[in-house]
C-alpha cells in the first residue's frame, strides 16, 4: 500500500516573490517531462486495454466547461495539457507540451517553449496557436461558450504566440498561482482552426494530441480509445487502447471489478469495497490511497431562524464529535481525516494543536456537548427543536456522514429530519437558499488556500457561498493572505481566516476531509494515485503486466 | 410491486354483481379450514400490523441508537439479527420500518382503491360523456408501468413519507376504476337499480346504497393485492434513493447502500429486511387470493 | 369489421395526445431544469447569463405552446429532435437500447409463459390439493421478491461460486450470441420468475372458470380422456385471457424494467428513462413516455382486435 504525498515537504512554493527569488536566481526554469516510473523498476510491457469503470456519464467533452470527473476519466487519455502536475511528486508542476518556459523578473510575463513536432490525431502539426486559441478560449470565451474556471485567470492580459513554438502569457498583475493554473487537469489544448470555425465543437467531439486516439463513445455504455502511434513521447503510451465502462450503480461497478470485467474505478471506492476484493482476490488487487482534496462542509444557511444566531451555528458544530466520526466513519465511507478548512497535512492547513481550540474540534465531547446544549438554551433555542437537513443523493460518503450529524445532533437534544434529492434540486435549493441546513463539499485539484477558502467569503464575492452570510472582516483576511509573500505570514492570516469563519461565526464547517481509496488488480501498472481524482489521468505510462 | 405491472384488470377479477361479504364466525372458521395459505397470511399481517402499533414496546432497541463499538455486529443474544454500519439493531429497525411499510402501504393502496372505485363507479353510473372523458383520463394514465409513473411523481414532488404515498396511489387509481366500472355497469342494469331510479332516488344515493355495497368484493381484492405491491413499489423506490429518508427506518432504505456494500461481510444486514419484504407481501398477497376465492359465488362453487 | 377496427384504432389517438399533453406539463413543473443541472457537475458557479443563454439556445426561453406544437410538429414526422443532454439525435439513443430491452422482454416472456402455463394449468387441475398450494407458494413467492433483491443475490452468487461475471456491455445476438446470452439470459431469469408468477396465477383461474363450463363436463361425461379434454378444450379456450396478460406484460417489459436494468448494469430503456428525469433532458423524457405509452396502446390494441377475431360477440358492443 502507497500513500500519497502530503505535499507537507514539498519544496514547491507558488507565492508571489518566493517563486520569482528562485526564478531570478536560477534565470530560467526547465523540466523536462519525466519519462519511466522510479516506484516501478520492472521492464514494461507494450499492448493490451485497460478496461476501468466511471460512475456517471460526462455531459459534454469539453474540459473548459465541465467540472465533473466522469468527463475527465473518459476524455483525458485523448489530451496535452501545457503543464502538468507530476503524480510521482505533486505538486511539482513539469511540462507536457511546454518544453521549458521563463517567467520574467518581474512576475508578469511567462514564455513557453513548446516541444516540436507534436502532431493532432489528425496527423497535422500543433503550433504555438493552437495554445493560444485554447486560453483565449478559457479566459476570454466568446458568446455563448461557457468557461467555467474563467475567474482564475483574472490577472491575464493577453496570450501571444509570436513563433509556432513560443507562447507567452501576459499578466496584467504578477499572480503566484498562475503557473499551477496553467497545469490545470481540466485545461486541454484544442485546434485553433477547429475552435476558429466553431468554438462548440469540442462541447462533441474529439481531436487533441494526447497519447489515444478517439474510437466510440455509445451513450450509457462505453467509451473507447486507441493508441495514438504518433504520439511525441517516444515508446508511449504502452497501451493499446483504453475502454471506460459507464457503471452507475455501486453495487454492479464493485462487482465489475471484483469479476475482471473492470481493473479498476478512478474516483475512489469505499473501505468495504476494498476490504471485499483484497480478501477475494488476494494479491491480484493492489490498493492505493492518499489523503484527497475534497472535504465534505455542512453549510447553514443564515438567513434563516434561528440560525441567524452564531450561538446557534457554534452549537451546531460543538455536538459533532469529530474524532469519533475519524475514528469509526473510516470503517464504512471513504472520510477520513479532521481537519479545517484546509486539507489536513497541506502546507497552510493549522496544526492539530490549533485546531482543537476551535468549535467542533475539541478533544473532550462531553465539554462540547454542554456547551453546545447551554448555547442553544442562551439562544432560545428549546430542546427537541427540529429542523431539516438537506442531503444529496450520492451514496459515497454523504449519506454515512449525513447519517453520522444527524445522530451526533441528536446527542444534544435537535430534531433533525434528512431530506435527500437528487443532484438537480439539491444544487438548486442551495443556490436559491431554500434550505435550513445541508450538507455540501469542497473538491479542488491542488492545494491552494486561494481556491479552498474562497467558499467560504461574502456571498457576493463567492458564488460558491450558500451560506448567505456577508463578512468584510473575511473579505479582508483572504485579500490579505492572497497577498502575503512569507509563508509564515501567509500562515498567520489563513489561520486568522479560519477561527474566524469556523470557531467565532461558526458560519459553515468541514466535517471530515476524504480518503481517497483506489483498489486495482495488480496488473494494472504504471498508476500512481494523487490527492486529487482530476489528475493524472492520461494513462500514458500506465501499462498491463502479463499473467 | 416494483416493476411489474398489476394483475390485470376486468380478468382477475370480473363483473360479479352479486358478490357480499360473508358474516360471522362460521364462516371465518370455514376460511381458516378452506384456506390455510390465507389464513396465514392474515396471520402475518395482523402480526406487522401489532409489531408496528406497539413498536416502542416491542423493540429491543431505540432504532435511531447508533452504537459505534457495536458496527456490523452479527446476530447474538443481544441483537438478534444483527446489527447495522452505524451499530443500529436490525431487528429494532425491521419493527419500526414496519410502520412507513404499513403506513404507505395502507394509505396508498386505501386511497387509491377509494378513489378509483369512486371514479369507477360514478363513471358507470353517470355514463354519457362523463363515463367517456373519465375512461379516457384513465387510458392514459394506466399505459405508464406502475414504476415509471411512481418514479415521475417522485421526482416532481420530492421525497418523503406523504409524497410517496401519492406516488404510489396514482397509478393504482385508474387500474381500481376500470375493474369497478366493469362490475358497476352490470349492476346498473339490474331491476332494483332501475326501480330506485323510478322512486325518484337521488344519484349519489343509488351510488352510495346501492351500487357501492355491491362492488364492495371487487374492491376488496383490489384492495388487498395492491397492498403488497405498495409495499414492494416503497421497498423499490426508496431502493433508487427516490423514497423516504435516513435515518427513518424504512425497509426498502434498509437493502440500499451500506447493505449492498457489506451484503458479503454482513449478509444480515440486507438478508433479514429482504425476508420481511417478502413476508409482507407474500402475506398480502395469499390474503387477497384467499378473499376473491370467498367473496366471488362463482369461483366458490367448486 | 373493417369499421371495429378503425373505430378503435382512431380511439388510440386522443389517448396518445393526452399522454403528449401529460408528460410535456409535468416535466415543466419538475424543479431543477436541464441547464442548471448540465452545469452543476461537482460544484461550478455559471452566471445566470450563460444559463439563460444556453436556455434559448434549447429553445426553453419560448412560450410553452410554442414548445408544444414545435415538438409535435417533429413528433408527427417521426422526428423526436436532439437530446437535450447528449445533443444526439433521440431516435438513434433510443435505437442503441431498443435492441436490448426489447430482446430482454422477448427472453423474459418466453421463460415466463414456458414456466407459467404448465404450472398454471397443473395447480388449477388439482386445485386445492397440495399441488395447487405448492405452485402458489411459488408463484407467490416470485410476486413477494423485490427484483433488486433477487439481482444482487444472482450477481453475488455468480461472483462467490464460480468467479465470474456477465459481461458488462451489450453484444448483438448475431455478432456474438454467446457474448449475448450470457450477458442478457440472467436478467431474463430474474424478471421472467416475477413475471412467471403473474401469468401462473392468470393461467390458474382462468383454466379454473373454463373448467366448470357446460362443455368440458360435456367433454368429460363423453369419457374423454383428461389430459386431452384439459389440453385440447380447457387450455384452449383459457388462452384468450392468458394471452392479454402476456401480452400487456410485454409491452410493460420495454420500459419498465427500471431496477433490474441498474442492477445488471443494462443499457436498455428503462435507466435510460430514469436518467432522463434525473437529468431533467426533456425532450428525451418526453419520447421516452411515448414510446413507453404507445407501446402498450398499441398492444392493447392488438389484443382487442384478436379479441375481436375470436369473439364475435365484442365486435357487436
Amino acid at each position: 500500500m502507497t500513500r500519497g504525498s502530503s505535499g507537507e515537504n514539498a519544496g514547491w512554493r507558488m507565492r508571489g516573490v518566493a517563486v520569482l527569488a528562485v526564478v531570478s536566481a536560477l534565470g530560467v526554469q526547465a523540466w523536462a517531462p519525466s519519462v519511466g516510473r522510479a516506484a516501478v523498476p520492472e521492464k514494461t510491457q507494450p499492448g493490451g486495454e485497460l478496461t476501468f469503470a466511471v460512475a456517471a456519464e460526462p455531459p459534454s467533452f469539453d474540459g473548459h466547461r465541465e467540472t465533473t470527473f466522469a468527463m475527465i476519466h473518459p476524455v483525458a487519455p485523448h489530451y496535452s495539457l501545457l503543464l502538468k502536475f507530476d503524480p510521482d511528486t505533486y505538486p511539482k508542476i513539469v511540462g507536457d507540451l511546454a518544453e521549458s518556459w521563463t517567467i520574467s523578473r518581474d512576475g508578469v510575463t511567462y514564455t513557453f517553449k513548446i516541444r516540436d513536432g507534436v502532431k493532432w490525431h489528425d496527423g497535422s502539426l500543433l503550433t504555438a496557436k493552437d495554445i493560444k486559441a485554447t486560453y483565449d478560449k478559457i479566459a476570454f470565451p466568446p458568446p455563448g461558450v461557457v468557461s467555467v474556471r474563467k475567474a482564475s485567470y483574472a490577472a491575464l492580459e493577453r496570450v501571444e504566440a509570436p513563433d509556432a513554438r513560443t507562447v507567452v502569457f501576459r499578466l496584467k498583475w504578477p499572480e503566484a498561482s498562475m503557473l499551477a493554473n496553467l497545469a490545470s487537469p481540466w485545461n486541454f489544448i484544442y485546434k485553433a482552426d477547429i475552435l476558429a470555425k466553431d468554438p462548440r465543437w469540442y462541447e462533441k467531439n474529439i481531436m487533441g494530441t494526447g497519447p489515444f486516439k478517439f474510437v466510440e463513445y455509445v451513450s450509457g455504455s462505453h467509451w473507447v480509445g486507441k493508441r495514438n502511434e504518433d504520439y511525441f513521447v517516444k515508446g508511449r503510451p504502452y497501451l493499446d487502447g483504453f475502454r471506460a465502462l459507464f457503471i452507475r450503480d455501486t453495487a454492479a461497478r464493485l462487482a465489475a471489478v471484483r469479476g475482471g470485467r473492470a481493473l479498476v474505478e478512478f474516483r475512489g471506492d469505499s473501505p468495504a469495497a476494498r476490504d471485499d476484493l483484497v480478501r477475494a482476490l488476494g494479491d491480484k488487487i493492489v490498493v492505493q490511497e492518499s489523503s484527497w482534496i475534497c472535504a465534505l462542509t455542512v453549510a447553514i444557511n443564515t438567513e434563516k431562524k434561528p440560525f441567524d444566531d452564531p450561538r446557534v451555528r457554534r452549537a451546531l458544530s460543538l455536538a459533532v464529535d469529530r474524532w469519533e466520526a475519524s475514528r469509526v466513519l473510516p470503517k464504512i465511507a471513504f472520510v477520513k481525516e479532521v481537519g479545517g478548512v484546509l486539507r489536513p497535512g497541506s502546507e497552510y492547513a493549522m496544526p492539530e494543536s490549533e485546531l482543537i481550540k476551535l468549535a467542533g474540534f475539541w478533544k473532550n465531547i462531553e465539554a462540547s456537548r454542554t456547551e453546545a446544549r447551554r448555547l442553544l438554551r442562551e439562544a432560545g433555542v428549546p430542546d427537541g427543536f427540529k429542523f431539516t437537513f438537506k442531503n444529496r443523493d450520492v451514496a459515497m460518503p454523504y449519506q454515512p456522514v449525513g447519517i453520522y450529524l444527524i445522530d451526533q445532533w441528536r446527542k444534544v437534544g435537535l430534531n433533525v429530519t434528512q431530506v435527500v434529492q437528487e443532484t438537480g434540486p439539491y444544487t438548486a435549493d442551495l443556490r436559491a437558499g431554500n434550505y435550513e441546513t445541508s450538507l455540501d463539499f469542497v473538491c479542488d485539484f491542488m492545494d491552494e488556500p486561494d481556491l479552498q477558502l474562497f467558499k467560504y467569503l461574502s456571498s457576493d464575492k463567492s458564488p460558491a457561498n450558500y451560506g448567505r452570510y456577508k463578512d468584510p472582516v473575511l473579505d479582508d483576511l483572504y485579500l490579505k493572505q492572497a497577498r502575503a509573500t512569507d509563508p509564515a505570514e501567509r500562515k498567520k492570516l489563513v489561520w486568522a481566516f479560519e477561527r474566524r469563519v469556523l470557531d467565532e461565526m461558526a458560519y459553515q464547517w468541514p466535517t471530515l476531509w476524504w480518503q481517497r481509496i483506489i483498489p486495482h488488480w495488480a496488473k494494472l501498472r504504471g498508476w500512481k494515485i494523487t490527492p486529487s481524482h482530476y489528475l493524472n489521468q492520461d494513462l500514458r505510462d500506465v501499462w498491463l503486466a502479463k499473467e | 410491486m416494483d416493476e411489474r405491472t398489476i394483475e390485470l384488470p376486468g380478468l382477475a377479477v370480473e363483473a360479479r354483481p352479486l358478490a357480499a361479504i360473508p358474516r360471522g364466525m362460521r364462516s371465518l372458521l370455514r376460511f381458516l379450514r378452506k384456506k390455510p395459505l390465507g389464513a396465514a397470511g392474515g396471520f402475518i399481517i395482523v402480526a406487522m400490523a401489532l409489531g408496528a402499533l406497539a413498536a416502542g414496546v416491542v423493540a429491543p432497541y431505540d432504532p435511531l441508537e447508533t452504537d459505534f463499538d457495536a458496527m456490523l455486529g452479527p446476530p447474538t443474544q443481544a441483537h438478534w439479527l444483527g446489527t447495522d454500519a452505524f451499530g443500529r439493531d436490525v431487528l429494532s429497525r425491521i419493527i419500526h420500518g414496519a410502520r412507513t411499510a404499513l403506513l404507505v402501504g395502507f394509505a396508498s393502496s386505501f386511497l387509491g382503491a377509494t378513489l378509483g372505485a369512486i371514479l369507477g363507479v360514478a363513471s358507470a353510473y353517470l355514463g354519457g360523456r362523463v363515463d367517456l372523458y373519465t375512461q379516457r383520463c384513465m387510458d392514459i394514465l394506466i399505459s405508464f408501468p406502475i414504476i415509471i409513473l411512481a418514479l415521475s411523481v417522485v421526482a416532481m414532488l420530492g421525497g418523503g413519507t406523504f409524497n410517496l404515498i401519492l406516488a404510489i396511489m396514482i397509478p393504482f387509481i385508474p387500474r381500481v376504476s376500470q375493474v369497478l366500472r366493469a362490475s358497476a355497469l352490470a349492476i346498473r342494469e339490474m331491476p332494483y337499480i332501475e326501480a330506485a331510479r323510478a322512486l325518484g332516488m337521488g344519484s349519489s344515493r343509488i351510488i352510495l346504497r346501492h351500487m357501492f355495497p355491491n362492488v364492495m368484493a371487487s374492491y376488496l381484492v383490489m384492495l388487498t393485492a395492491f397492498l403488497g405491491q405498495a409495499i414492494l413499489l416503497e421497498a423499490s423506490l426508496s431502493f433508487l434513493g427516490l423514497g423516504t429518508a435516513e435515518p427513518i427506518p424504512s425497509w426498502g432504505l434498509m437493502l440500499r447502500g451500506a447493505a449492498v456494500e457489506f451484503a458479503e461481510r454482513a449478509p444480515w444486514m440486507a438478508i433479514f429486511p429482504g425476508l420481511t419484504i417478502s413476508a409482507a407481501v407474500f402475506a398480502f398477497n395469499v390474503l387477497g387470493d384467499a378473499l376473491r376465492d370467498v367473496l366471488d359465488p362463482k369461483l366458490r362453487m367448486a | 369489421m373493417r369499421t371495429f377496427i378503425l373505430m378503435r384504432f382512431l380511439v388510440m389517438i386522443p389517448t396518445l395526445l393526452g399522454v403528449a399533453v401529460l408528460v410535456f406539463l409535468l416535466l415543466r413543473v419538475v424543479p431543477g431544469d436541464i441547464v442548471q443541472l448540465k452545469y452543476a457537475g461537482e460544484g461550478a458557479f455559471v452566471p445566470k447569463e450563460t444559463l439563460d443563454l444556453e436556455r434559448a439556445r434549447l429553445g426553453l426561453d419560448k412560450p410553452l405552446w410554442r414548445q408544444f406544437v414545435d415538438w409535435m410538429w417533429g413528433v408527427i414526422q417521426f422526428d423526436f429532435g436532439l437530446s437535450m443532454w447528449t445533443g444526439r439525435p433521440i431516435r438513434y439513443e433510443i435505437a442503441i437500447r431498443l435492441q436490448l430491452s426489447v430482446q430482454l422482454a422477448i427472453m423474459a416472456t418466453a421463460i415466463a409463459s414456458l414456466l407459467a402455463i404448465p404450472l398454471g394449468t397443473l395447480a388449477a387441475v388439482k386445485q386445492d390439493t397440495w399441488v395447487d398450494h405448492l405452485v402458489r407458494v411459488f408463484s407467490i413467492a416470485g410476486l413477494a421478491t423485490p427484483s433488486f433483491w433477487l439481482g444482487i443475490l444472482m450477481i453475488l452468487a455468480l461472483l462467490i461460486l464460480f468467479r465470474w461475471l456477465p459481461p458488462m456491455t451489450f453484444t448483438p445476438f448475431w455478432v456474438d450470441p454467446w457474448a449475448n446470452l450470457s450477458q442478457l439470459i440472467w436478467p431474463a431469469l430474474a424478471v421472467g420468475y416475477r413475471y412467471s408468477a403473474m401469468a401462473t396465477r392468470m393461467t390458474r383461474s382462468a383454466v379454473l372458470e373454463v373448467l366448470r363450463e357446460d362443455y368440458i363436463r360435456t367433454a368429460r361425461a363423453k369419457g374423454l380422456w383428461e389430459p386431452w379434454v384439459i389440453a385440447r378444450h380447457a387450455l384452449r379456450n383459457a388462452l384468450l385471457p392468458i394471452t392479454t396478460v402476456i401480452g400487456l406484460e410485454f409491452a410493460f417489459l420495454i420500459g419498465g424494467l427500471v431496477v433490474t436494468e441498474q442492477v445488471f448494469n443494462l443499457n436498455g430503456i428503462g435507466m435510460l428513462f430514469v436518467e432522463a428525469i434525473a437529468r431533467r433532458d426533456y425532450t428525451m423524457t418526453q419520447a421516452l413516455v411515448l414510446l413507453v405509452g404507445s407501446t402498450f396502446i398499441v398492444m392493447n390494441f392488438l389484443l382487442d382486435l384478436l379479441y375481436a377475431m375470436l369473439d364475435p360477440r365484442v365486435r357487436l358492443r
